[in-house]
């Protein structure tokens, strides 16, 4: 008889690290090959459309960078809040928010202040905004004892309903021909583009900073010392007289306001107006949580695994247009990657054996 | 299959890493008959259960049912051959009810709504031991003593002629102990077969036929319970004669370091565990609490250190009152702790050994320059560190996990004692060692107390604590039997203190329902 024997690995190389994540992202693609196949659609021309439409043009580029900017905002964030084993699976909400402050700060002082004091005001405001939404789960948790899965994964449809009750609703602009929109922001809150192409400057160079603040913070300070020993070790860092409400409070502070900062960038910097949820974000704060992981939690590869995943949901707008696959493929794709990274991570932690002999 | 009617096992062996938990053990029992097992914890009691009940397998020897030799691979193995084990923790699913349970466990039950069949079963089971028990219950509604007769039925039902209790009376109150010890004397009127793994040396003279020693893995002895008092039973689990070593100088107390006034605080399922303890300890002692693990010195431990809440009295450190304050803030006024439950408590698995040797520390001025760790500092500080406490690790940069747990147990050590604390308080410190790694770690305690610190040792090793301590509290359910010099010549009744059958405050015997 065959079977398994798994045991604890005590050590793994870099390369081994690297190789299984290779290695898992491999399956992971077969996975969806098969998919493709039962869709008769040739896996092999799928996945080139896939990746040329992301990576091999300088349109599809930019494309992919422009996407990237809140995958890695809100990816960085995540890294934090899971390495101490606090799911924040609200993510998209939280952008939301953060979307609807810097949208009331831009519509109310944008006309009267200048570009260089009311953008970094509207970002100010969207990380509050989204601060404030992550924290209602972590208050949750804290004082009631409440699953912060469930908690953070419901406000995602409060706060959708509550977006569309705005922009149907009391900010539904008047010169937009009755369709629920806000008003479009003021040119002086309204971020500046590289030139031929839809990258808001601003909010990359922010998301970039603030991966490399954040790695720092978790791997150089104290705070992110005791985020570690939380995740690693609940009853250690109790020990060790680390205040777990605290820490808790902070990093869900930390991870709201990186997707809030997400938020302003898509409204000042795409769209404008605020309009429908859907539209505001396509799904930005689930694909951050496979961004996070494939990142392994380290806020500076954040940037590589977000560059990565902007490059499938483009190369998945690729996809639907010339295969006619329906737009839920980039889903599946997602997914799909997302469980072979997590069953890759299981054999890094242990190691299987292959025995053939019978059990003794 | 025939019923089981003896069970013998020859020549067990059983070591893990090196460690001897089982070194040539015999055993025989036979229908009808109960066996005590007695021995401290660590003796390796549980260890031998586990063999016979397919846990974990022997290195060598032989295990004999009927006279007929058998292996056991797996507890399923176990049960076909008629043995039931009752854990000390028990092994029900709360949200369940008991016919569930039961029926979960049994192997021949019905593929659709087994309910039927097992409820014919409990019932007359419960009939015949007076259970008094309704199967419709859910598990969490029971009392623990409930909970302990549906693990007997479990066991029973499924055929089991040979039934091992490992401390089967750990979670009862004195009233349910004696109702329980009915059902034992009604089941070898019967004609089962029970193992009785204990302790408590009461337990076993009232209960038991014969008894089997161990001590430190090894049998020390067989006997009929009716020819051993419990005096001797308590020598033979502890080995010897009582003896000191003076090989400590003898130091004179002078600053009072821990203060605990009439302290009381209850345990994990919210009722009182330590009722009422008072006692200080001074700079350049070393204050002892021996006791059998359960007695409420887990819970006193976590109290001073702030792990858990005082419900009445105070703790003071150097005169500054520290009850009910936040670890880290108890930490800051000079004390360090080296926790029972080490890999739970005491390390993170998967930081690096760097890492985990300021954990408690890590805010401290001399590792961290602002808000960051100097981490040069501290690589500097643990190379130091397992220098002078020898601790094995091929690097610094590696994850704590991969170090044996001896080699932990010196980190956690080396990091408490480097702090140079007022008051060390240090649980089992050595439990389940060796021997060099054990005699290293006693003399650092002893090294800490010339140089002047306080040290709270908590300990189930009688060794532990006659070599190292000035002072020896025992404590029974929550309360101190009585404080002893290191050279009073009562010490040799320790055994029968830690039974809780001698109490030096009234010279009775605390515990006489039995």
């Amino acid at each position: 008889m065959i079977h398994f024997k798994v045991s604890d690995r005590e050590q793994i190389s870099a390369i081994g690290t690297i190789l299984t994540l290779v290695l898992a992202l491999a399956a992971g693609m077969a996975a969806i090959g098969l998919i493709f196949i039962l869709c008769n659609v040739n896996p092999i021309f799928a996945f080139r459309k896939i990746f040329s439409g992301s990576f091999g043009s300088i349109y599809g580029f930019k494309e992919t960078l422009t996407k990237a900017i809140p995958l890695i905002l809100i990816g960085g964030g995540l890294a934090v809040v899971f390495k101490a084993k606090f799911w924040n699976i609200g993510a998209e909400s939280q952008l939301l928010m953060g979307a609807i402050f810097g949208t009331w700060v831009g519509l109310h002082w944008g006309p009267v202040l200048p570009s260089p004091i009311i953008v970094p005001l509207m970002f100010f405001a969207g990380f509050i905004g989204g601060a404030f939404w992550g924290l209602i789960p972590a208050i949750l948790k804290l004082r009631f004892s409440i699953n912060e899965v469930i908690s953070t994964l419901m406000l995602n449809y409060i706060c959708a309903e509550f977006l569309t009750l705005l922009i149907v609703g009391p900010w539904k602009s008047k010169k937009k021909f009755g369709f629920p929109y806000t008003d479009d922001l003021p040119d002086s809150a309204i971020l500046s583009l590289l030139p031929g192409s839809r990258i808001h400057t601003a909010t990359l160079i922010l998301a970039v900073i603030s991966v490399v603040v954040l790695a720092i913070v978790i791997y150089k300070t104290r705070f992110g010392y005791e985020v570690r020993v939380i995740g690693e070790n609940p009853d250690a860092a109790k020990y060790a007289g680390i205040d777990f409400s605290r820490t808790t409070i902070l990093i869900m502070v930390i991870s709201g306001g990186m997707a809030g900062l997400a938020g302003v960038g898509e409204v000042a910097g795409i769209h404008h107006y605020l309009s429908y949820p859907d539209s505001i974000s396509s799904g930005y704060g689930f694909t951050a949580i496979i961004v996070a992981w494939l990142a392994k939690l380290n806020p500076i590869y954040v940037i590589f695994s977000g560059i990565f995943f902007a490059g499938i949901l483009v190369g998945g707008d690729a996809i639907q247009i010339s295969l006619g696959l329906p737009a839920a493929t980039v889903d599946v794709f997602n997914g799909t990657l997302l469980i072979f990274l997590i069953m890759g991570d299981f054999f890094t932690k242990n190691k299987v054996r292959l025995l053939l002999k019978e059990r003794a | 299959m025939k019923k089981i009617e003896t069970l013998e096992m020859i020549n067990i062996y059983k070591s893990f890493q090196g460690v001897r938990a089982n070194d040539n053990i015999n055993l025989k029992v036979s229908s009808g008959e109960i066996l005590g097992l007695l021995g401290e914890n660590g003796a390796g009691k549980t260890t031998l259960m586990n063999i016979l009940y397919g846990i974990y397998q022997p290195d060598a020897g032989e295990i004999r049912v009927n006279g007929h030799r058998i292996s056991i691979d797996s507890p399923k193995a176990s049960i076909d051959h008629g043995i039931g084990m009752v854990h000390q923790h028990f092994m029900l699913i709360q949200n369940h009810t008991v016919i569930e349970n039961i029926a979960l466990g049994y192997a021949r039950a019905p593929m659709l709504f087994p309910q039927k069949k097992m409820r014919q079963s409990i019932v007359s089971f419960s009939e015949k031991f007076n259970f008094n028990i309704d199967p419709d219950k859910k598990v969490w509604q029971l009392s623990a003593g409930e909970q302990q007769r549906v693990e007997i039925i479990k066991a029973l039902v499924n055929g089991a002629g040979l039934l091992i209790l490992d401390e089967p009376t750990s979670v009862l109150t004195p009233q349910e102990t004696r109702d329980f010890f009915h059902v034992l004397e009604k089941m070898r009127k019967d004609g089962q077969m029970i193992i009785l793994i204990s302790h408590k040396l009461d337990e076993i003279k009232k209960i038991c036929d014969r008894v089997t020693v161990l001590r430190k893995g090894r049998v020390v002895g067989h006997a009929c319970t009716e020819q051993m008092d419990k005096r001797s039973l308590a020598r033979m689990m502890i080995g010897r004669e009582v003896i000191f070593s003076f090989s400590r100088e003898k130091m004179s107390r002078k600053e009072k370091v821990l203060d605990v006034v009439d302290v009381e605080v209850d345990g994990d399922k919210g009722y009182p565990v330590v009722n009422g303890i008072s006692f200080e300890v001074y700079r350049n002692e070393i204050f002892g609490i021996a006791g059998v693990a359960g007695n409420g010195q887990r819970e006193l431990v976590e109290a001073i250190t702030g792990l858990r809440m005082v419900t009445h009295g105070r703790i003071r450190i150097n005169d500054i009152d520290i009850t009910n304050q936040s670890p880290r803030k108890i930490h800051n006024t000079g004390v360090s702790h080296v926790p029972e439950e080490r890999i739970r408590f005491g390390i993170a698995p998967n930081l690096f050994l760097y890492e985990n040797a300021i954990l408690k520390q890590h805010h401290q001025k001399k590792f961290s320059r602002r808000a960051f760790l100097a981490y040069g500092r501290i690589k500097a500080h643990t190379r130091q560190l397992i220098k002078d406490f020898q601790v094995a690790t091929p690097s610094i940069n590696i994850q704590t996990k991969n170090l044996s747990g001896g080699n932990i147990q010196k980190l956690i050590l080396g990091r408490e004692i480097a702090d140079k604390p007022d008051l060390l308080v240090a649980s089992h410190p050595t439990y389940g060692l060796d021997v060099g790694a054990t005699e290293y770690l006693r003399n650092q305690l002893l090294k800490r107390r010339a140089e002047g610190g306080a040290v709270l040792l908590v300990s189930e090793d009688l060794d532990e604590i006659f070599e190292l301590c000035d002072r020896v509290a025992v404590i029974f359910q929550g309360k101190f039997m009585g404080i002893l010099e290191s050279d009073d010549s009562r010490i040799a009744d320790i055994g029968l203190m830690m039974a809780g059958t001698k109490d030096l405050r009234t010279g009775e015997g605390a515990d006489d329902s039995f």
